[in-house]
């Protein structure tokens, strides 16, 4: 009897999970960055997102290896240390019509690279940029980074003496307008997220606790798997709603923050904390700087704007991609250098 | 009094014996930083074009807002040379703090045009002197106080013209055209022109020998800044994505390049097909141009020196990863912040090889604003062509000063958009790879972002790669890419402007030189001839890496001076590294690092010393 193989499950575009996959991993067995990359993949996939239309930037680091294991059908720029933002931009403006997806470390953001963050999240160019914060350099063999927590201890017993960087807080007031922490370890929550981020139009910032199982995974560290379990603190429940996905999910009101996206789909936000409501941008630092305060680790949706313009709405360019534009539409004509030239004599 | 008028008797004696100079001499305006003065000088300098005298003007300017020595001078030479002159034969004093000094710099037989106040006449015997008191004719036509320091540079504008028989009529048009729709700043401007003008005619009897004549030598040119010209060349080269940070002296080429885009390349919708970026610094000015490169925009930025040393490791990653982008540097003085408004060369050896590892790359030399506007857009369609970052190394000099030139000429070829393939390729090809010879041009094929095709994704890395753009520690793997880069690189010999040549074929003596060193270089080369009867062979290099005619050059010569302006003969230096060690012994330096743009006496008198002439 002739067997035939179940067909593949297809995403709304018509492709299978597979084509959203990449190289074989080469990150250590456990690293947070792959459960990652796992995520990215379902999320694109079924969000049906077309691989062709998505530039993986990313900048040195494990984490920036990352996008070399997930959508090998997308174009990948592994730039250098610290500066994909500014690649980034470079990119997008050339082309605004990708789906632009970022992937940083801590260290590549929040030290070499602070400064290009911080004007990239000013810019609220459209992009998704995420940091697999496991708290420590992982490729140059675990030194602390700037995230690590106040009171983190190395393998080696050295203790952090600074208090860590709250890309998050920083984020939301330089005015990235989707800002968000998660855990590699909640697969439910980091999908929601990214596909909810792969629906908003602006700056997506992640910061997502990816735990480093070779230097920063032990009893002492603030960004292991045991400690996240512990004291992960979710701030809302996260649930997207694709405009495609015909699901009606009923909450009883006042519970649930229900954000409208551009792309007509939903972002429902179950209030975990009495009364946080992720639009209001003042609230939502305070409420990061008073956790840091208490050692507690939010997680969740902590703030959404889908109003403010993006960069290339303040640029006011046009809709096909500066970089595909013809020649008859760059090279002004001959007359209008001679115009120029009269002018000059 | 009597002082005075012994000193005047003295001179006028001296003047009638003296040939009248004509449309040959150079005028100093010293002033201070941010009184305005350079829209007068502007005046003065298009007056004398407009008088069809060939002519130059030179600001030099301290790194200060305000408050501080500025002089511009104007050369005008009916021979058409353009350099700086050492001295200047008119002087226009407006500054006390300087006044003294300017005063004693003048030529015995000079003139010295000067606010009354200043009293100069107690320095110098030598010299004619027009006291003019442009603070009351100011105070006179101009109540609004606000507006004296502007009103008060337009009155020495009409005194100097009236002295130097400028004709009023020219002053006119050419205010006209500068003020075009502003009636009433004109008719404020041209009234403190002809306030000036006026009181020199009444008061200010010609005793000295200079003067501007009408003549036929400026027709159909044009008068321009090299930085301007820049961005204009950026404009027609259809550039889409600009990135910077701002710069003394680099700065210019970007406001050009932005007021063009602003005017052209809007749509009737009203919507820009172009993006102007003031980064967070020169690391991330870079970084977008490479990003836009490698996206499939035409990209560029500008910069200085000290930019240039942020972008290095970005351009290795440029280099590497073959990402096309264009990069002016238009140089000042270093080492460090060096002396920021002052002109130099010295970036050559670290342009050519920005970045650590075995990085080189592509550098175009432009040696007249003319240059200027061509090889900015040749330069990016040398980036796209080569996939790779291409430099445009211009100067202060070149960049900020106004030159006059031929019109620029539109582009007589098609945009080169280099090896891109498109869904439809990929469908007959079957698939690619990205850093593959297949062509024997060493030069792969590229896709970009968006295409839509499931073959036409690659991972572009600065980490080592294989030529399908997979990672790679393999020896040969990396060899492999590594070699292709440098034959590329040899490729490019024959892609990038060839040298400019200037001989009789008699010669044993040869000149090397490239850039702004252009102008003081031809004049010299008249004065060798002139004064020592010697004709010397002159080869103008426009681009690294060295076309072929530049070794011939040297093999064919039994001395080549290479005439630059830096301490380290850096050009010498890059010769040296391409020539046969039998050419290298041929190789002399004349150098000139002062900060100020070279002039033809300095090489005239260091080219003599050293041929013992
Ligand atoms: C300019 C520069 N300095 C230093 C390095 C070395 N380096 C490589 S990765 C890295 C730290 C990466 O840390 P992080 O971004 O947190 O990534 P992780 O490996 O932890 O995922 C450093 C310092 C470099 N590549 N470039
Ligand atoms: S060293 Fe740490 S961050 Fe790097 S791959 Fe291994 S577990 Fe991941
Ligand atoms: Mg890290």
């Amino acid at each position: 009897m002739a067997t035939t193989a179940p067909a593949p499950k297809l995403n709304h575009i018509g492709l299978p999970v597979l084509e959203y996959r990449g190289g074989k991993t080469t990150l250590c067995a456990g690293c947070g960055h792959n459960a990652i990359s796992e995520r990215i993949i379902d999320a694109m996939y079924q969000m049906g997102v077309e691989p062709e239309r998505v530039m993986k930037m990313s900048g040195i680091g494990c984490s920036s290896k990352s996008p070399a294991y997930f959508m090998a059908r997308a174009h990948a720029f592994n730039s250098v240390h610290g500066r994909m933002p500014s690649v980034s931009t470079g990119a997008i403006l050339a082309n605004h019509t990708m789906t632009t997806l970022g992937i940083s470390g801590d260290g590549d953001s929040a030290s070499i690279g602070m400064g290009q963050f911080v004007h990239m999240m000013r810019r609220n160019l459209p992009m998704i940029y995420i940091i697999e914060d496991n708290g420590v350099y992982g490729l140059t063999k675990g030194q602390f980074s700037a995230t690590a927590d106040l009171g983190s201890k190395l393998k080696t017993g050295v203790v952090n003496d600074l208090a860590g960087i709250d890309t998050c807080a920083l984020a939301i007031q330089l005015g990235a307008t989707f800002v968000g922490r998660s855990f590699s370890g909640d697969k439910k929550q980091l999908l929601q997220m990214l596909k909810a981020a792969i629906a908003h139009k602006g700056t997506v910032m992640l910061d997502v606790i990816s735990p480093c199982v070779t230097f920063n995974d032990h009893e002492g560290s603030t960004k292991s798997y045991k400690f996240m379990q512990d004291n992960d603190e979710p701030i809302n429940e996260v649930d997207f709603v694709a405009s495609f996905d015909d699901i009606e999910v009923d909450y009883g009101s006042g519970e649930v923050y229900e954000v409208e996206m551009h792309d007509g789909s939903n972002l429902r936000l179950r209030k975990l904390q009495e009364g946080y409501d992720p639009t209001d941008k003042a609230n939502a630092v305070r409420t990061l700087m008073e956790s840091q305060q208490n050692d507690e680790i939010l997680t969740g949706v902590f703030y959404i704007d889908t109003q403010k313009p993006t960069f290339i709405d303040l640029l006011n360019l046009v809709d096909e991609p500066l970089g595909q534009l013809p020649e008859s539409v760059t090279r002004p004509a001959k007359a209008t250098l001679d115009g120029l030239m009269a002018s000059l004599q | 009094m009597a002082t005075g008028d012994l000193a005047l008797g003295q001179l006028e004696g001296a003047t009638s014996v003296r040939e009248r100079v004509i449309n040959d001499f150079s005028i100093n305006v010293a002033t201070v930083n941010g009184s305005g003065s350079q829209s007068a000088n502007s005046v003065l300098l298009k007056s004398i074009f407009g008088m069809g005298v060939p002519v130059s003007g030179k600001n030099l300017f301290p790194s200060n807002i305000a408050g501080l020595p500025t002089w511009y001078t104007i050369r005008a030479s009916k021979d058409g040379y353009v350099a700086r002159k050492r001295a200047s034969e008119v002087l226009v004093a407006l500054n006390a703090d300087t006044a003294r000094e300017d005063a004693l710099a003048l030529p015995s037989g000079g003139v010295a045009i000067y606010e009354e106040k200043l009293d100069l006449k107690q320095y110098r015997e030598d010299v004619v002197f027009y006291p003019v008191p442009l603070d009351k004719i100011t105070a006179e036509i101009c109540p609004e106080a606000k507006l004296r320091k502007l009103v008060r540079n337009m009155v020495y504008v009409g005194a100097v013209a009236q002295l130097l028989r400028i004709d009023l009529s020219v002053v006119e048009s050419g205010l006209r055209k500068q003020f075009a729709k502003k009636v009433k700043v004109f008719e404020l401007n041209f009234g403190a022109v002809k306030a000036g003008f006026d009181y020199a005619a009444e008061n200010l009897p010609k005793q000295d020998q200079y003067f501007i004549e009408r003549a036929d030598q400026t027709k159909g040119k044009i008068i321009i800044d090299g930085n301007a010209a820049a961005g204009m060349g950026a404009v027609f080269a259809g550039v889409t994505v600009v990135a910077w940070y701002p710069i003394t002296p680099s700065t210019s080429v970007v406001e050009a390049t932005t007021d063009l885009l602003k005017k052209f390349r809007v749509t009737p919708e009203g919507k820009a097909t172009f993006a102007v970026v003031q980064a967070e610094d020169e690391l991330a000015a870079i970084g977008m141009v490479l990003g836009a490169g490698w996206a499939g925009a035409r990209s560029m930025t500008a910069t200085s020196g000290p930019g240039i040393s942020l972008m290095a490791e970005f351009a290795g990653l440029g280099y590497y990863a073959e990402i096309p982008g264009v990069i002016f540097d238009v140089q000042r003085t270093g080492p460090s912040t060096g002396m920021p408004t002052r002109t130099s060369q010295a970036d050559l050896l670290s342009v050519a090889f920005l970045s650590h590892g075995d990085t080189k790359h592509v550098v175009l030399l432009p040696g007249s604003v003319k240059e200027c506007f061509e090889l900015a857009y040749a330069a990016f369609d040398l980036a796209e062509r080569l996939q790779t970052p291409v430099f445009v190394l211009s100067d202060l000099d070149l960049g900020m000063n106004n030159w006059m030139s031929e019109v620029f000429e539109y582009p007589t070829t098609p945009l080169d958009r280099g090896k891109v393939l498109t869904a439809e390729d990929l469908d007959r090809l079957g698939g690619f790879a990205r850093y593959r010879d297949v062509d024997g041009d060493a030069i792969g094929w590229r896709t970009l972002p968006g295409t839509r095709h499931p073959k036409a994704a690659y991972f572009t890395r600065g980490s080592g790669h294989n030529d399908a753009a997979g990672y790679t520690e393999k020896p040969d793997e990396y060899i492999e890419v590594m070699e292709r880069l440098s034959r590329k690189f040899e490729n490019a010999r024959k892609l990038v402007p060839g040298p400019v040549t200037v001989k009789d074929g008699t010669s044993k003596i040869g000149v090397l030189a490239y850039g702004s060193t252009d102008f003081a270089m031809r004049e010299s080369l008249d004065q060798i001839k002139k004064e020592y009867g010697r004709s010397v062979d002159y080869m103008r290099i426009r681009a690294y890496p060295f076309a072929h005619e530049i070794h011939d050059f040297v093999a064919t010569h039994e001395r080549v001076y290479v005439v630059e302006q830096d301490r380290d003969a850096q050009l010498a230096s890059l010769l040296k590294l391409d020539l046969p060690a039998d050419q290298v012994v041929k190789l002399r330096s004349i150098l000139h690092y002062n900060g100020l743009p070279l002039d033809a006496r300095t090489i005239t008198e260091e080219f003599a010393t050293k041929e013992g002439l």
